[in-house]
């Protein structure tokens, strides 16, 4: 099939394939072109609009009555600094040992489950497991609360970090673990004190990824965090958060909320950003030494 | 040395032939179960969800039954909620996205597999990446500010002048509608596209490659007879996860849809996907029966995309795995 398929190509005249060479080639470099100049675009415009208006007061205040110049976004940081902090208490150790058992103990029936589940986990929509947060968490109590927001982002982030500790631990060769279990450590050890503990360094990079994942994520705060214009008085309560004040800006009719909602967005991109590239480095740095 | 009377020779027969018991420490016994109870938490949490959405819902589907994916109304004044304006809305929008970022995305991964130089497909391919890292509300913020006044007085007028005779492009230009969340979701896709598709082509042998430029094949025929043509099941397969991930996303699109459940064959009309309806409404849900119609429509979502990503790892995970057998096999 493929033989004829090549003569079809040898019999056309050689300038003519080499023009649509050409053409096609530079078609390509044309898509990768127009691939990102979204996000030099999205870049450019949040550091024009963001950057001046990126003062102290941002960092330091809470936000001021509708009219008001003024104000910053103070709350929604500690905010969003809470609800991270909720979320990983739930998704690192949930994840890490999800993880554990696909890569140490996933054999058979339960672990093609619990694979399969985890895999639906991470591409369900992030509003999905707000949803589901606001059903189990939000009408039981009654009221928005932090710790339901804890709890949605601590979910989101369960199947990212079970993946990447899984493929991690995956790489960590057999013999190293019969060396430790040839010393007579039991196996529990040799699992968390060598396998884990030797790979926590690329494991750490796995979770900072998915806590800013988690710290740019709106739609699953929308309706169980909520927002709160003032700061939290509990984890009962309502608390502000920097995605969603943005979006709550972003939609609003005043010129001054746009601007906040700029310098927000210029923030989480930055933070986003830094967490990124910090784990490169860190990955590529921990490969060499490896090596 | 003495001989071993019969009830001795039994006796000791009996003991070497006792499989020594394998002793498990009891560390061991606990950990492997809270290990196996942790991880079986993520099946029972994929089963909580499915159930405590069903129970939220349980309202809407005593009203609608199966009337409710049929109903062309979602009216929350009068309390009549028909899915069919936002399913339509889910699915012109994420078609749109597929339609712009499907061939880019292919594209962008031919480019960076098989084109260019190492030290800029590592830049460029790092960028692609970075798409996928901004969070969707900046997404947002974006297309409200900039994207959408594009649309509203470059693109939309321009669209209209020239292909105003089909229906798809009539109507005023509003800048917030179908095409700008078409655009988002295009942008907002484009690197779950690529980067799997890379992964395909990565799973071809280089021989085959080889091959074909041994035979006097061109780089582009190269590529559409060696690359492309082995790999249709997994690009396909990509293209869906990105239909998966565009049918869920919400923020984005709920900033620039314009919010308004109608069915409409324009481009330029406003719209609502089923995501971007349960981001609007449920703060101004007071009855009962629209917070069950929203989380029913979030049930509904949740099964689709369920579906759709099954189907698509299926076909991506049998492309790279057979990748090279099968096409050597050719």
């Amino acid at each position: 099939m493929m033989q004829r398929r090549f003569s079809d190509y040898i019999f056309r005249s050689y300038t003519k394939r080499r023009i649509v060479n050409r053409v096609m080639c530079g078609l390509l470099g044309v898509a990768a072109l127009l691939a990102i100049l979204p996000l030099i675009n999205v870049f450019g415009y949040v550091f024009m609009q963001g950057w001046p208006e990126l003062r102290p007061s941002f960092f330091l205040e809470i936000p001021k009555p509708v009219g008001e110049l003024g104000g910053g976004m103070a709350n929604a940081l500690f905010g969003t600094g809470i609800l991270i902090l909720l979320g990983s208490l739930i998704g690192i150790p949930w994840g890490i040992a999800t993880g554990m058992y696909l890569s140490e103990y996933g054999r058979g029936k339960l672990a093609t489950c619990v694979r399969f589940s985890v895999d639906i986990l991470a591409s369900t929509p992030s509003i999905i497991i707000g949803l589901f947060v606001y059903a189990f968490i939000v009408m039981p109590m009654g009221h928005f609360s932090a710790l339901a927001g804890g709890v949605a982002l601590g979910l989101l982030m369960i199947p990212t970090i079970a993946r990447s500790t899984e493929e991690l631990l995956k790489l960590v060769p057999t013999h190293i673990r019969e060396a430790g279990l040839a010393l007579g450590l039991p196996r529990w050890k040799v699992t968390l004190r060598i396998v884990l503990m030797g790979s926590m360094k690329a494991i750490a990079t796995g979770i900072m990824l998915a806590v800013a994942r988690a710290a740019g994520e709106t739609a699953p705060l929308l309706f169980t965090a909520f927002g709160n214009r003032f700061w939290a008085r509990g984890l009962d309560q309502p608390i502000a958060s920097l995605p969603v004040q943005i979006y709550t800006y972003a939609i609003s009719p005043y010129d001054e909320w746009h601007r906040q909602a700029w310098t927000g967005a210029l923030v989480l991109i930055l933070f986003v950003f830094v967490v990124n590239m910090v784990t490169r480095v860190a990955l590529r740095t921990s490969v060499r030494s490896a090596e | 040395m003495r001989t071993l009377s019969a009830g001795e020779f039994t006796e000791m027969s009996a003991t070497l032939r006792v499989k020594p018991k394998r002793e498990i420490h009891p560390g061991d016994f606990i950990f492997s179960w809270a290990l196996k109870i942790l991880a079986f938490g993520m099946v029972a949490l994929l089963a909580l969800i499915v159930i405590f959405l069903a129970k939220g819902a349980l309202p809407a589907i005593h009203k609608f039954g199966f009337s409710f994916l049929r109903g062309t109304d979602w009216d929350p004044v009068r309390e009549s909620f028909g899915a069919l304006p936002v399913i339509f809305g889910t699915v012109f929008s994420s078609f749109i996205a597929i339609l712009l970022a499907a061939p880019l995305s292919v594209g962008v991964a031919l480019f960076l597999n098989e084109l260019a130089p190492n030290r800029i497909a590592r830049i460029v391919g790092f960028l692609v990446e970075m798409l996928a890292a901004i969070p969707s509300v900046v997404y947002g913020l974006w297309g409200i500010f900039v994207l959408a006044p594009l649309l509203r007085v470059y693109v939309e007028p321009a669209l209209g002048k020239t292909l105003g005779f089909l229906p798809l492009f009539r109507g005023a230009p509003y800048g917030l509608g179908m095409l700008a969340a078409g655009v988002i979701l295009a942008i907002m896709i484009i690197p779950t596209i690529a980067s799997i598709s890379r992964e395909i082509f990565r799973a071809i042998p280089r021989v085959q490659r080889e091959a074909a430029l041994g035979l006097g094949a061109t780089r582009w025929e190269m590529m559409k007879l060696a690359v492309l043509k082995s790999s249709k099941t997994g690009i396909f397969g990509a293209v869906t996860l990105g239909l998966g991930r565009a049918l869920g996303e919400t923020m984005a699109v709920t900033m620039l849809i314009g919010n308004r459940a109608e069915i409409s064959a324009s481009l330029f009309a406003p719209g609502q996907t089923m995501a971007s309806v349960i981001a609007n409404e449920y703060s101004e849900a007071t009855g009962d029966v629209h917070l069950a119609s929203l989380i029913l429509v979030g049930l509904s979502l949740f099964g689709v995309t369920f579906v759709i990503n099954s189907l698509a790892r299926l076909m991506v995970m049998r492309s790279v795995k057979r990748g090279g057998s099968q096409s050597r096999a050719r």
